[in-house]
């Protein structure tokens, strides 16, 4: 299960769907390489959400993401949830289905936010379990994210990158490398994005995310970058994507812009802007293939 | 520490906003930092009440922003989503107001709540066609009064002492529009294909329309409405609900 599955999205940029855009989508049929929906917005009954979806999932390439299964919960993966997710990719067969490095559930209930986890030999294996039993469950490889964290943890044994690498090498899961989430993490922890990106293990990478972050400063004043989704890609992110995509090479990559949602052909220009430095990497693989 | 016992220490720090940072976290200065841990509680809280707004939009406009949050941010507090599904989130948060003691001076906010929040149940509710008018004349004129008729899986009816069907009506459009009758309505919530219609129903329609919701026979219903309302007219109501696709299926007999 190592390699990405061959009926997958196309190495192009590929937005969000948000309900507002759901008529413009279906009657412009606007030139985007895929769509990516967040699992929990559709699993309700039926009603509009299906509606669309069905409609656009016959058009474009879909990734489905999830925002809840709790991957990296310490208690036991939520089984009707795991339904739910099983159903759903029984339904509209996405080309892509990932997850996060993170949990949301406790014995309160859902707590709504991507939280994060110490890296140890005890979480690598638990996390491992879930990763396992959650493809089990869906019948299909899911693409694992990097996280973005605002604070580290004193037992952590084990780096970040190594930690997935495990991970995907444990349970033959792929890696879903969010370049937004790399700088965010990075100059919080006041490590080098470059060097994460060098390091990172690029062959397992089946899709990338970009996002707008936010910043502020932490308690002694050092710069804090949150994870917003609510502005365009910041000119830092673009640069680090375009050092990502010199190693990856072409990689079908969502640009996410979850709050504040803007009209449709702003987050189509954002499109643009990426598959031009996608189109710009295939074409200069080309010249080196030929030139060699 | 193991996991699982850490794990639970950052929930209950991240709960509650006057706790102390969990043990065992750190920074790249070697340590912990509380602004950096009150991004996770803000980003819980902040996620939570930016949901209810979207849901509950003309209670946010009733009350104004601040207002709202307060609410919102009062509620999140003690009412966690029990599922990662953020569409059911806010169900009961119509109850939550009507015991919110501040919000005590708008007594039919509750109800312009229920009705948003019936909205969304409509909007995610299983797809199913409307019962047809020409399937209640395949009973014979005698057995009418014996039938039972299935709401539709989007519908809710909501009886108000207030007319929270205005209200909502009222605030739909960027400008405010005017509320003719300050009367109770009963208020039908319902999505027949891919649109949420919000109806409210003639005066006198709703203890026949109660009644069939909550299971009755049709000969009930129509008894219980001439009670409270001499001049009830039987089949206009029923045609009414019927055009309205209020309902889904038609059983004869009490039990379906």
């Amino acid at each position: 299960m190592n390699a990405v599955p061959r009926d997958c999205l196309p190495a192009r940029a590929g937005l969000g769907l948000k309900p507002e855009h759901y008529c413009h989508v279906l009657e412009a049929r606007p030139d985007i390489g895929f769509f990516e929906v967040h699992a929990e917005n559709y699993m309700g009954a039926g009603g509009p959400p299906h509606h669309y979806l069905e409609a656009v999932a016959s058009l474009y390439p879909l990734s489905l993401h999830g925002v809840g299964l709790s991957i990296g919960a310490a208690g036991p993966l939520d089984t009707a949830h795991l339904r739910r997710l099983r159903d759903l990719i029984d339904r509209y067969r996405p080309q892509s289905f990932s997850e996060h490095l993170a949990w949301s559930t406790h014995d309160t209930g859902f707590l709504n936010d991507l939280l994060p986890l110490p890296y140890t030999q005890e979480t690598l294996a638990r996390v491992s379990k879930h990763v396992d039993e959650a493809q089990q469950a869906i019948g299909r490889q899911l693409l694992l994210e990097n996280p973005s964290t605002y604070l580290l943890f004193a037992e952590s044994t084990i780096d970040e990158i190594d930690f997935l690498e495990a991970v995907a090498e444990r349970t033959g899961c792929g890696l879903l490398l969010d370049v937004n989430n790399v700088m965010v993490s990075c100059v919080n922890h006041r490590l080098d994005p470059t060097a994460y990106i060098d390091r990172f293990p690029v062959e397992r990478v089946g899709e990338i995310h970009l996002a707008g972050y936010d910043e502020t400063v932490d308690g002694a004043g050092d710069r804090l970058l949150i994870d917003a989704h609510g502005s365009p890609v910041k000119t830092d992110v673009m640069a680090l994507y375009a050092l990502t995509l010199a190693r990856t090479g072409p990689v079908p990559t969502l640009i996410e812009w979850d709050n504040d949602v803007p009209a449709f052909p702003t987050l189509h220009a954002e499109a643009v802007r990426v598959d031009a430095l996608i189109a710009g990497q295939a074409a200069r693989r080309n010249v080196l293939k030929r030139a060699g | 520490m193991d996991f699982a016992t850490g794990q639970h220490a950052f929930a209950q720090a991240l709960l509650h906003a006057d706790a102390p940072l969990p043990p065992g976290l750190t920074g790249a200065r070697g340590v912990a930092d509380a602004a950096r841990f009150a991004v996770y509680r803000n980003n819980v809280h902040v996620g939570l009440t930016r949901a209810l707004a979207q849901r509950f939009g003309v209670t946010e406009r009733l009350v104004g922003g601040d207002f709202f949050a307060g609410m919102a941010r009062a509620y999140a507090q003690d009412h966690k989503p029990s599922s990662p599904l953020i569409i059911d989130y806010g169900d009961d948060f119509p109850d939550f107001i009507a015991g919110f003691e501040p919000a005590q001076a708008l007594p039919y906010l509750p109800d312009v709540a229920r009705l948003e929040a019936a909205w969304t149940r409509a909007y995610h509710a299983a797809d199913a066609a409307p019962l047809a008018l020409a399937r209640l004349a395949a009973f014979a004129p005698e057995a009418l009064a014996t039938l039972t008729l299935k709401p539709h899986p989007s519908a809710t009816l909501l009886r108000s002492p207030f007319p929270a069907g205005a209200i909502w009506a009222a605030h739909q459009g960027a400008e405010l529009a005017d509320i003719e009758a300050w009367q109770p309505e009963t208020v039908l919530v319902v999505r027949p294909d891919m649109a949420v219609n919000v109806h409210v129903l003639p005066a006198g329609d709703g203890p026949f329309a109660a009644l069939l919701f909550a299971g009755g026979t049709l000969g009930a219903a129509a008894e219980a409405a001439l009670n409270e309302e001499p001049g009830f007219d039987f089949g206009a109501a029923l045609v009414g609900l019927l055009t309205l696709s209020a309902f889904a299926d038609i059983h004869q007999g009490d039990v379906p």
